[in-house]
């Protein structure tokens, strides 16, 4: 049993700034392009039109066109020119629109980014930044609704990182610039309106090494990341209602994986629900629940939960998407599962979903 | 914008034919742009200028039988693909690059590694999976690297290599470094999307890179008739506003002048060039394939034009080449042959406590 590292949610700063994920995410581009010369970004329209989802917005008016470049709908040759750049000395971050057209360049994250340190002897490290949006939830049908960060965090040489928070979208980039190593940064679509509180500058650097503990509690707990962590919050909220005190680890860093802060968590709870927007077939959140049953079985009081999308495209109505994806209710209802009839009865209704399902609620 | 010509193939045969005389090397192959190099400019077409470029492909030739020997005794294992025949290319090109380009290559790459001056020792213990390998054994004969040299690379996927030639170009253009990109690759991967992709990039950001397709007439065992809609791969090339020839790639002396000046132009900023050199592989794709795709025939009449003995011809012709001397480049190059092996089966292997290094750089074990 390791010991507990709870990390509390962030401390109130003495004077915080409101701001929105997408403008944290643009505040931290700007700020690596001003740090550092070698810096720049390329990717589908992240010039002109200021990024698809609005994130690079004003950088092109003040970097120019050689360090906000425009790319060609190439995506292989794109993220494949950054990777020849980060090699020759440069610091690209490299925007691939979203994780559906990633496919297309998945020979050169794979067989390229992940691949050339090792096959190099030690040679050629990579020291690349690529970032594009994840999930679902915006009624955008199957082909622009992936949540593809779990295959990616199956690919070893590469680090993958999931900000769910303001201040993470904020100030994750920074350290991902100073790996030596590629990073690939996901960012949840449904996150970029949120907003919250930045602390004032200077800013603490973001570790990349470790999960958080966004609300700490006692009973169970909830364990996720990304376009998730909003959502189990939200159940966290409910089961308090209830009198259940859910703790909610947001992973952040889905590889490396930090086995001590969600081991950490379970020991203290002796129970886990994880929340993932992949599918439940290979996931990461079966890695996840493999992990704990492999390193913390004697401190389960319960089979581990998992509540993940379910295993079909994803569906453009509304109501079948919403039932195709982890919800509130759903992660409620698997809480419940956990803690068992005596502890909290589950309402009649809310046993019946699905396995697999995250359930309407 | 870009220096967009008519490539100029004439004169530059596909077929294979007797050796022949200087009709590669000869005029019309220079892109409107570059300063073409002076013909009897002296340091470079010197005798002994020539003689390196002949021991050079000579030295490629007998690495790789050697390698046939070492894999059939099963010293050498993995997939295997020989140059035998394409020497010309590598060592033509490679003479007209500086220490200061960078190369990237295919999974075809012991002549691209050793013209490019990767210690044949190096070449050597990596195919033999040693630590003393010039990718400590993590690459074997596919992935061959040497930062120090700027070559980036044997790549076994067809064609990706392209983008990150692309990428090496694009900083050097955004840090104004005037050093050229050199991108080996097969017919094969011209009908690739990594190909188009790059190909439509660097055309479209003037990047440095030196395209040089080594046309061998086959992917695999498919002709280039049955996987290409139009064979003229260098009129295609063309067609992306990128100035485009094809050379006799049988010709070492051809090859480099075309090279150089192809590079020359790269390096002065005329944007991407592409070479498109007609060549042909005399052995069988990879150690695995049985060859039943070519007529016997066809590469008898190849083997006629091999690029090693037209050039000692030409040399022996100009009375710059001696049966002497030729024994002494053999005996040299079997010496070197020789030490490499040696050295290669002396080299400690790597033990299986670093499995996991270099993987990622932080050194520690790959932490999934
Ligand atoms: C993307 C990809 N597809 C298929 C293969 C299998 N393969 C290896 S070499 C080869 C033929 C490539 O031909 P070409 O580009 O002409 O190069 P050559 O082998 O003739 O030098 C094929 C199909 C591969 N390595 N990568
Ligand atoms: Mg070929």
């Amino acid at each position: 049993m390791t010991a507990v590292t709870a990390r509390p949610a962030t401390v109130p700063p003495a004077t915080a700034s409101r701001t929105t994920y997408r403008e944290a995410m643009r505040e931290a581009l700007r700020e690596a392009l001003r740090a550092d010369d070698r810096v720049f970004l390329m990717g589908e329209d992240v010039g002109r039109y200021g990024g698809c989802f609005g994130v690079s917005l004003g950088l092109l008016e003040e970097f120019g066109p050689e360090r906000v470049r425009d790319a060609p709908l190439s995506e292989s040759a794109f993220v494949g020119a950054g990777i020849g750049a980060a090699l020759a000395g440069m610091r690209p971050v490299v925007e691939i629109m979203t994780v559906n057209f990633s496919l297309l360049a998945l020979d050169q994250i794979l067989n390229n980014a992940a691949t050339l340190l090792h096959m190099s002897g030690g040679q050629l490290p990579v020291p690349l930044v690529v970032r594009m949006t994840t999930g679902a939830g915006r009624q955008l049908a199957a082909q622009h609704s992936h949540s593809l960060e779990g295959w990616y965090a199956h690919i070893p040489g590469l680090r993958v990182l999931a900000p769910a928070t303001v201040a993470d979208a904020r100030h994750m980039l920074a350290p991902a610039l100073a790996d030596p190593d590629p990073v690939i940064i996901f960012e949840h679509g449904a996150l970029y309106g949120t907003s919250g509180d930045l602390p004032a500058d200077p800013a603490p650097a973001a570790d990349l090494d470790h999960a958080a503990v966004r609300r700490p509690g006692t009973d169970v707990s909830l364990v996720t990341y990304g376009g998730s962590l909003p959502k189990a919050l939200a159940a966290a909220d409910a089961l308090a209602e209830h009198g259940v005190s859910a703790e909610v680890v947001d992973l952040r860093t889905l590889r490396p994986l930090d086995d001590a802060t969600v081991g950490g968590s379970v020991a203290r709870t002796h129970r886990a629900v994880v929340v993932d927007e992949g599918w439940r077939t290979g996931s990461l959140s079966a890695e996840i629940s493999a992990r704990l049953t492999e390193r913390h079985f004697y401190d389960l009081d319960a089979p581990v939960e998992r509540v993940c999308s379910a295993e079909v495209p994803v569906p453009y109505a509304h109501r079948l998407e919403e039932a195709a994806l982890p919800q509130v209710a759903g992660i409620v209802a698997a809480a419940r599962r956990t803690l068992g009839p005596d502890v909290l009865p589950a309402p009649g209704a809310d046993g019946a979903q699905a396995p697999g399902a995250g359930g309407a609620g | 914008m870009s220096t967009t010509r008519t490539p100029r193939t004439t004169g530059i045969s596909h077929t294979p034919g007797p050796a022949h005389g200087a009709r590669g090397a000869s005029g019309g192959t220079a892109p409107a742009r570059s300063r073409r190099p002076a013909r009897d400019d002296p340091a470079r077409r010197s005798a002994a200028h020539r003689a390196a470029l002949l021991e050079s492909m000579l030295g490629v030739r007998r690495f790789e039988e050697r390698c046939v020997e070492l894999y059939s005794a099963a010293r050498i294992r993995g997939f295997m693909h020989l140059y035998i025949g394409e020497e010309a290319v590598a060592t033509g090109v490679c003479a007209a690059l500086t220490e200061d380009d960078a190369v990237v290559s295919t999974y075809r790459d012991h002549g691209h590694a050793l013209a490019r001056g990767i210690p044949a020792e190096a070449v050597m213990a990596e195919m033999f999976g040693r630590a003393t390998g010039c990718s400590r054994g993590r690459g074997g004969s596919m992935h061959l690297f040497d930062a120090s040299r700027r070559f980036y690379g044997g790549n076994a996927i067809v064609a990706g290599g392209l983008p990150l030639a692309a990428g090496l170009a694009l900083a050097d253009r955004m840090t104004s470094r005037s050093r050229v990109t050199c991108c080996f690759f097969g017919d094969g991967a011209f009908a690739e999307g990594e190909f188009h992709e790059t190909a439509n990039l660097a055309a479209l950001w003037r990047l440095p890179v030196l395209f040089v397709c080594e046309n061998n007439l086959y992917a695999m065992g498919t002709a280039l008739a049955r996987h290409q809609a139009r064979t003229d791969l260098a009129l295609r090339a063309a067609g992306y506003g990128m100035a485009a020839w094809a050379v006799d790639g049988m010709d070492v002396l051809a090859v480099e002048e075309a090279a150089r000046s192809a590079a020359e132009s790269v390096r002065g900023g005329g944007g991407p060039h592409f070479l498109e050199m007609r060549t042909y592989r005399f052995r069988a794709h990879s150690m695995y394939d049985p060859d039943r795709y070519r007529d016997k025939a066809e590469i008898a009449r190849w083997k006629e034009r091999d690029p090693i003995d037209a050039l000692a011809v030409r040399l022996r012709a100009d009375g710059t080449l001696t049966d002497r001397a030729f024994a002494g480049m053999e005996r040299r190059v079997a010496g070197g042959i020789d030490r490499a092996v040696a050295a290669a089966e002396a080299a400690p292997e790597e033990p299986p406590e670093d499995l996991l290094t270099y993987v990622t750089s932080s050194g520690e074990a790959s932490r999934p």
